[in-house]
Order: C-alpha cells, then structure tokens, then sequence
C-alpha cells in the first residue's frame, strides 16, 4: 500500500516557513505552527509513503516534499444527518401553507 | 532565478517587481504621487468596455443568467410584514454560470486578458468560487491553472466547502496548491508567481470588476425588459468588495441611479481571520464581517498595488446577518422555492427576505447572486463540521448567537432580522487607514478630493475626520 512507483498520484507536504520564519503579528495559536504546503503531482521517481520525494504536478512544476498519500481521495461529502435542518423544513412549509404539511 | 534568494523577507521585498511582471498593468501611471489615484482613469484605461466584456463573456457562455420570482418567501416575508409591506423578492441566479457563481464574470475577462498578453498560465489566489472560475475558464481558453487556496488547520483538517474547491479546481485540470492558516499565502502565491512567469488573475484588477459590471447591467435590463420598472433595491453580499463594486457601476451604466445598492455580510465578529484555531469555527469561509469591514475600510490591502474594488464608493446600505439565520434561508430556498443554492451566497437573501419587510408591497428588491451547491457546500456538512468543533446549534434568538461558539437558527422565520453597520464608522475608519498608511500629516486638494470620492461622502465629513486626526488641508 505504502509502495510509490514512478509515475503514480501523490499528494506530498512541505513545511514552507517553520513557526520563528513567520510573519510579523500573527495570533499566538498561529504563531506556534509552521505553514504548510500540500500539492499533488506525478511521482518522478520510486519510493514510499513518507519519504521526500520529487513529483510534477499538472502545469508540469516539479516540486520536493514528504510523500503522505498514494491516489488520494476527495473525503468531503454531505455530513452527518442534522434533524436541526428538517426541522426548519416542516416549520416552513407549515407557516407558509399551513395545516398537514408536518404530518 | 536559480540563484535568488527566496527568503521570506527576500521575496516580500521582490513584491512589486513580480507583481508588475505578473499583472501587465503599470499602475504608476494613475498614480499621483500622494495617497490618491485616478481611479477612473484606471477603470478606463486599463479594463475593458462593457460592450466589450459582454462579448468576452458571451462566447464562454457567461452571463444572462435568470432572472427567478421568489414568490413563496415573498408570501412568507408578507407574513410577518405589516399590511401593505414586504417588497416582491426577485434573485438573480448566476450559479447558471459554467463555473457555478457571478465570479465566472471576472475569471472570464482576467483569463481573456491573460491569453491576449501571452501568457502561458494564471494564479490564482482563493479558496473561494473564484478558483473554479478561474480553472473553467482557463480549461477554456487552454491555459494552465495554479489555484492557491488557505485550506487546512495545522491538524490538517479542511473547511468542506474548501475541500469542494479543491476538488471542482482539480475537476477542471487545475494545480491546487493548498496552505495551512496564515497571511503568508501571499508569499507562496508571489513565489509561484516568480516560479512560473504565469499572469496573476488577481480577483481585484480592473478588468476583473468591471467583468461584474455586465452583472449589475444584465440585471436592470431584465427588470426594465419584464417589468417596465427599475428595482428599488440591489442586494449584494459583500466580501472583497468586487460584487459590490462591480455590480453597483453596472447598475448605474445602466442609468438605474434611483436604485439603492446595499451590501449584506455575515457577522463574524470576534474571530480572527488569521487564527489557526479559528479556521475551522467558522460555517462561512466567504462573505463576511472578516473580509467585509477590512476590505471596505482599505481597499488597497489586496494582492495588486490598487485595488479596483472599492466598496465605500457605492455602498448606500452594509447590513449582517446570523450565520444560523443564513442557514435557514437556504433551507428556505429549498424547500419553499424548489431550488438548493448556497449558503454562502444566500448571505444577502437573507438581508432581502428581512428588508423586504420594510419596503412597500409594490416595491422589489434583488438579491443578484446565487452559488451552485454540492458535497461541502450545503448547510449539512456545514453544520456537521460545526458541530465537530464543538459549536452548538440551538434554536433561539439570532442575537444571541456568538460566532465560533453556536450557530444560534431562528426559532421563527419572524426573528430573522437586519443589522445596520454605520457606514460612517467605516468610512472613518477608512480615512485614518490611508492617513496612517501613507504617514500624511497633510495633504493636498487632490488627496483630499480623492478622500471625499473614495468614501462617497463630502467636504465636511472629510474635513471633520481629517482635523480628528491633526492632519491639515493644504490648499
């Protein structure tokens, strides 16, 4: 699983600016984290995940970072069920039109 | 190149020789010298016609987007308004634009401009609509895409409606280059800029606003074309200041001058832009207070050495709403209205809905934008996000929601409100900013009737905030 081989999508991460590199006046909780940068690309060479690699990303930049996913997947979605919202929905339909619209 | 130094402060002292190489605007040419600058001489000179822009847009297939009656929450607002009020609600539904939102408008004139100049690419720096508009439409015009977004806290965890952006920019063959929380994005942003050589399609450069002109525009001759009259107000929810902007000189090219402009943000208060903590507390990444206030009280803090958006010019009105009252709207929208949009771009439907309120039954207010929905963008994983982090969701008084704490719906769609933000404040606040930015302890005519245009206020007001602070008029 954690095998690269060249050609492959990757998404690797580089710390750009570690936390004393930082700008001036940031919030303290942002002060004390270094900024990070991920990109995703084609792998250049073999490897592994977490070993610093050398990929090329689509506009064909090639870019250097620890390699922390293989073929990484898109994890956002419509989240959990909120009763909150249906909620809402049966409210509104039953100001506007009134009667059996909740039941 | 090899051999530069690309420290950060090394790069920051670059800014400007990179910016000009990556803009193809010489902004010293409006420049006077002082804190003021012809800014119509800019709009003019350095954008495009509207005639033109309408033919940009129309062969990527943007713009004359719908024109939709919200007939059942006017219905609604009536009932909560008093006897002859609850003005007619009309929205204008730009998610029909290919990228999904009005920002298509301005990455079809920055990726048209781009193209013409003889670049090889643009950069793009948003977490926001905008980066899917600048990928379609640079998918379109076969040019390559770098979208940078602010996308991740230092767990790594990301907003869902940024991790949507990622995925619709990478849908439309575009790198996404994604940072954790901090200002200095615009490093990044400015060594990829070096790195590449490719256009930066600012969100803020004169032919990106006036690519929203055609918006305000297209509007008003909807109106006249359907219904013989002029909207009594615009609705337009304010981030950047560009919708804001944009729309309001299209309005009045149109000649629609009766037509009052308000702008509608979300109240925000109390979380910090640039806080790693507060990153992920917040249900809205776009339209407001957090962007709202300080773009509007100094325009020039953008990634162009002049910002073309400037707010304060046009706004008649600034108005916030609730986080949990913009939820609520777009679930009205949905289920009263049979169409799902937003959130984020219902912020200033849900300023309308409140305001409609106030206005005369046969009065009509507008509300000129809507945003495509999907997977991350929709108050379900906004509101499941939220609750992650530890925000309760109550049902209650709007007023009492406190951002980053609870996301606080109306118990009743009676309690959904507006808020008036002094504009004077802002406008005060905007003439000490330029002062302070430029370390004027007096300034000449030009620099104060820049000042009076910048704020759309007058001699006095100026006058007044100007002596405030111990700074003389030289005349």
């Amino acid at each position: 699983m954690d095998i690269i081989k060249k050609g492959d999508w990757v998404q690797i991460h580089q710390i750009v600016l570690k936390p004393e590199e930082r700008a001036a006046h940031l919030p303290e909780d942002t002060k004390k984290v270094p900024l990070e940068l991920w990109v995703k690309g084609f792998a250049l060479d073999d490897g592994k995940i977490g070993d610093e690699i050398e990929i090329k990303t689509v506009t064909g930049r090639k870019v250097k970072g620890k390699a922390i996913k293989l073929n990484p997947r898109y994890i956002h979605d419509f989240g959990d069920y909120v009763p909150e919202l249906t909620k809402i929905d049966m409210q509104l339909k039953k100001i506007l039109f009134g009667g059996d619209c909740g039941e | 190149m090899v051999n530069r130094d690309m420290s950060y402060d090394a790069v920051m002292s670059r800014k400007n020789e990179i910016m000009k190489r990556a803009i193809g605007i010489d902004y010293d040419i409006f420049e006077s010298g002082g804190l003021g600058f012809d800014y119509e001489r800019m709009m003019r000179e350095a954008g495009y016609t509207l005639e033109e822009i309408q033919s940009i847009q129309s062969s990527t297939g943007v713009g004359n987007t719908p024109l939709l009656e919200m007939k059942n929450l006017t219905a609604l607002a009536r009932k909560f308004a008093p006897k002859g009020k609850g003005a007619r609600i009309f929205i204008k539904d730009e998610a029909a634009n290919p990228s999904g939102s009005f920002k298509a408008r301005r990455a079809a004139t920055a990726v048209y401009h781009a193209k013409k100049l003889g670049y090889k690419g643009v950069i793009a720096a948003t977490s926001g609509n905008y980066g899917a508009a600048v990928a379609s439409q640079a998918a379109m015009a076969g040019l390559k895409c770098i979208v940078v977004q602010e996308c991740y806290d230092s767990n790594m965890v990301g907003q869902p409606e940024i991790l949507e952006k990622q995925r619709v920019c990478e849908a439309y063959g575009a790198e996404v280059v994604q940072l954790s929380v901090g200002p200095e994005l615009f490093y990044s942003f400015l060594c990829l800029l070096e790195e590449t050589g490719y256009f930066n399609a600012s969100l803020y450069t004169p032919f990106g606003i006036a690519g929203v002109e055609t918006l305000g525009y297209e509007l008003i001759m909807q109106f006249r074309e359907r219904l013989g009259r002029d909207p009594d107000k615009v609705l337009i929810t304010h981030a950047g200041g560009g919708n804001v902007t944009g729309t309001a000189r299209g309005v009045k090219k149109a000649g629609a001058e009766e037509t009052e402009i308000v702008g509608a943000s979300v109240d925000l208060t109390g979380l910090h832009m640039a806080s790693d903590r507060d990153f992920n507390r917040k249900s809205f990444t776009t339209g407001h207070t957090g962007f709202g206030i300080p773009f509007a009280t100094w325009p020039d803090r953008a990634d162009v050495p002049r910002n073309a958006a400037r707010p304060l010019r046009y706004l008649d009105r600034y108005l916030t709403v609730k986080q949990g009252e913009v939820f609520y709207i777009t679930e009205a929208l949905s289920v009263l209205e049979g169409i799902e949009r937003g959130p984020a771009g219902n912020t200033s439907l849900t300023a309308a809905f409140a305001l409609a309120q106030e206005m005369d039954e046969d009065q009509i207010i507008v509300v000129q934008e809507t945003e495509y929905t999907g997977a991350g963008k929709h108050p379900m994983p906004q509101i499941s996000f939220a609750k992650q982090n530890g925000i309760e969701i109550l049902f209650g008084d709007p007023d009492t929601e406190i951002p980053g704490q609870n996301i606080v719906f109306p118990d009743h769609p009676s309690k959904i409100k507006v808020r008036d933000f002094d504009l004077n404040k802002a406008k005060v606040s905007y003439i000490k900013n330029a002062i302070n930015n430029y370390g004027k302890k007096e300034i000449g005519e030009y620099d104060f009737e820049f000042l009076i245009k910048d704020t759309n206020s007058d001699e006095k007001f100026v006058r007044t905030v100007l002596s405030e602070l111990g700074v003389k008029v030289l005349s």
